[in-house]
């Protein structure tokens, strides 16, 4: 058990170097049925970045951000997030892991018995934050997306942008280093999804490190960002300022 | 832990309880169910025992000694029986005082014709024991002693009363015991229906980073609570239930009132009220920490 935790420390220092915050080597993943989900990839992002994943059904995108959250273990290869190396990290270790990640789903997941204020400052209660803290910082994080007039509204009460920005309070209000972000516009309209675009947009400029797995092309192609692309469980493109690679 | 997680935890434990209302009242009535039946059962032994106490104290042994015995044997076989375990306090009952004692029983104004005392061979130690059950231990031990001619024993009360204490006991912890069971089953269940239904918040909960102890601590408080509750209604039960019935009793069987000694409902209270409560609490403690083992693996 020491011996797994001394060689766990090693390639912590070795593999996270310089800027990265997340890396990847050769990481494979393979359920018990069925094509390999992951098979050997390879991807380094740098602290600050926006990236999107991109990629059609079945391409690996949902296994990759299962890895980065820790929620799957890979059957082959390294991964290191912000300097835990997720393949020997002990159990009793990921929740504090899991503090510094952000993360917002396509159906919001959002509690529906509680207001908009509540569901934020769930996040903090989660992580043990005083009463003074959370006072403090949940109506500022509602002022960054936009909420602070909504704080007492119930989840139903709000349209699906709106509902998106609760659950992007709810994963900033913890001040992570990464926020991942699922096909937050998956359920939204065009205007809802580029809105919420420039608020996960302007997030990273704040430093925090984006990624998005989506779908959409149009914003994909607009924005201009680092655009990897995977195909069958491999990262066929990756691309600075790229853009959406259709499949024919 | 920080006072306002643990008052979050707890008030998330209640509101567990609230929310799956039904699941919980069920298992509040089960615990209930079983405390009153463990309150009753410790109130009838508690008392039966009192009785069983007090009958055992008038339950002696008599010995006789050896024709034209001296005092001073008398008095070293007194000493000897001061020497063993099993005795609570001896009298002696000399020949004239068992002769007084026999007239006044049973002869009334015809004892006037004996002129002599026909009991002289007659004095006694009447022997009053710690414990019924060690009679025969005593009785054995008696007979073999010189000096002594005879021993009355009372065999078939010290046996009845020490048989039937024991088999009201095992009949209490057997039924107990399956109520336990019963209790702790329900409350599993009460505990495993929470689960489902906050599953949404809990996989939430495990993304932002709760630990393994911030998940489950409030169904632990959600079994415990409902312990306490379902503890709580049984004492208060049987508190109004007890003097009404030993009123009753008193009132009905008021011929037995010198054989049926009663504790006071605050002796028998003292040991209930806290037992009661730690075996709600225990109840919820294990019904809901083993589930919450089983289907929560955060």
């Amino acid at each position: 058990m020491a011996k797994s935790e001394v060689r766990g420390r090693k390639r912590k220092r070795q593999s996270f170097g310089n800027d990265e915050i997340i890396t990847l080597e050769n990481v494979s993943k393979a359920y018990a049925t069925g094509a390999p989900a992951l098979n050997g990839v390879d991807l380094r992002i740098r602290r600050g970045e926006f990236v999107f994943i991109v990629g059609d059904s079945g391409s690996g995108k949902s296994t990759m951000i299962k890895l980065l959250l820790r929620e799957l273990i890979p059957t082959s290869g390294n991964i290191n997030v912000m300097g835990y190396d997720l393949v020997h990290i002990r159990h009793r270790k990921i929740p504090k892991f899991r503090r510094n990640l952000g993360i917002v789903f396509q159906d919001f997941r959002l509690l529906k018995d509680r207001n908009v204020y509540e569901n934020v400052a769930f996040a903090q209660r989660i992580i043990q934050a005083s009463n003074k803290e959370i006072k403090r910082n949940v109506p500022s994080i509602l002022a960054t997306v936009g909420l602070a007039g909504k704080y007492k509204a119930k989840p139903r009460q709000l349209s699906g942008g709106e509902q998106q920005r609760v659950a992007i309070a709810r994963a900033l209000v913890n001040r992570p280093s990464i926020l991942l972000a699922d096909e937050p516009t998956g359920n939204l309209d065009p205007k809802n999804s580029w809105e919420i675009m420039k608020l996960l947009e302007q997030i990273n400029e704040n430093g925090t490190t984006v990624l998005v797995v989506t779908h959409n092309r149009e914003i994909v192609n607009a924005m201009q960002k680092r655009v990897v692309t995977m195909k069958k469980g491999v990262i066929v493109s990756d691309e600075e300022k790229g853009g959406y690679i259709d499949e024919d | 832990m920080r006072i306002s997680t643990f008052f979050y935890t707890i008030r998330q434990g209640i509101i567990n309880i609230f929310r799956n209302k039904w699941f919980s009242l069920a298992s509040i009535a089960t615990i209930g169910a079983c405390l009153f039946l463990f309150g009753l059962f410790y109130a009838v032994i508690s008392n039966f025992q009192n009785i069983v106490k007090t009958a055992q104290e008038g339950v002696s042994v008599t010995v006789f000694f050896d024709e034209g015995i001296s005092q001073e044997k008398i008095e070293e076989i007194g000493a000897l029986i001061d020497k063993r375990v099993e005795v609570s306090k001896k009298e002696f009952i000399s020949a004239d005082e068992a002769w007084e004692g026999f007239k006044e029983e049973y002869l009334g104004e015809y004892a006037d014709g004996f002129t002599e005392n026909p009991l002289a061979n007659s004095a006694s130690y009447e022997i009053y024991l710690n414990d019924v059950s060690l009679q025969p231990a005593l009785v054995s031990y008696l007979e073999g002693v010189d000096g002594i001619r005879m021993v009355n024993r009372s065999e078939v009360t010290a046996s009845t009363l020490t048989g039937v204490n024991a088999l009201v006991a095992y009949i209490s912890v057997g039924i107990i015991a399956i109520l336990f069971a019963v209790s702790i089953f329900l409350i599993s269940n009460t505990v495993t229906i929470g689960i489902a239904v906050r599953k949404e918040e809990i996989t939430i909960m495990k993304y932002i980073g709760a630990t393994d102890f911030f998940v489950r601590s409030p169904f632990v408080i959600e079994g415990m609570l409902i312990g306490v509750i379902g503890s709580l209604l049984p004492i208060g039960i049987i508190y109004v239930l007890y003097n009404k019935v030993i009123e009753y009793i008193m009132i009905k069987f008021h011929m037995l009132t010198k054989l049926l000694s009663f504790l006071p409902v605050e002796e028998v209270f003292r040991t209930l009220i806290p037992v009661s409560i730690c075996m709600g609490v225990g109840i919820g403690f294990l019904g809901s920490i083993t589930t919450v083992r089983k289907h929560l693996r955060v």
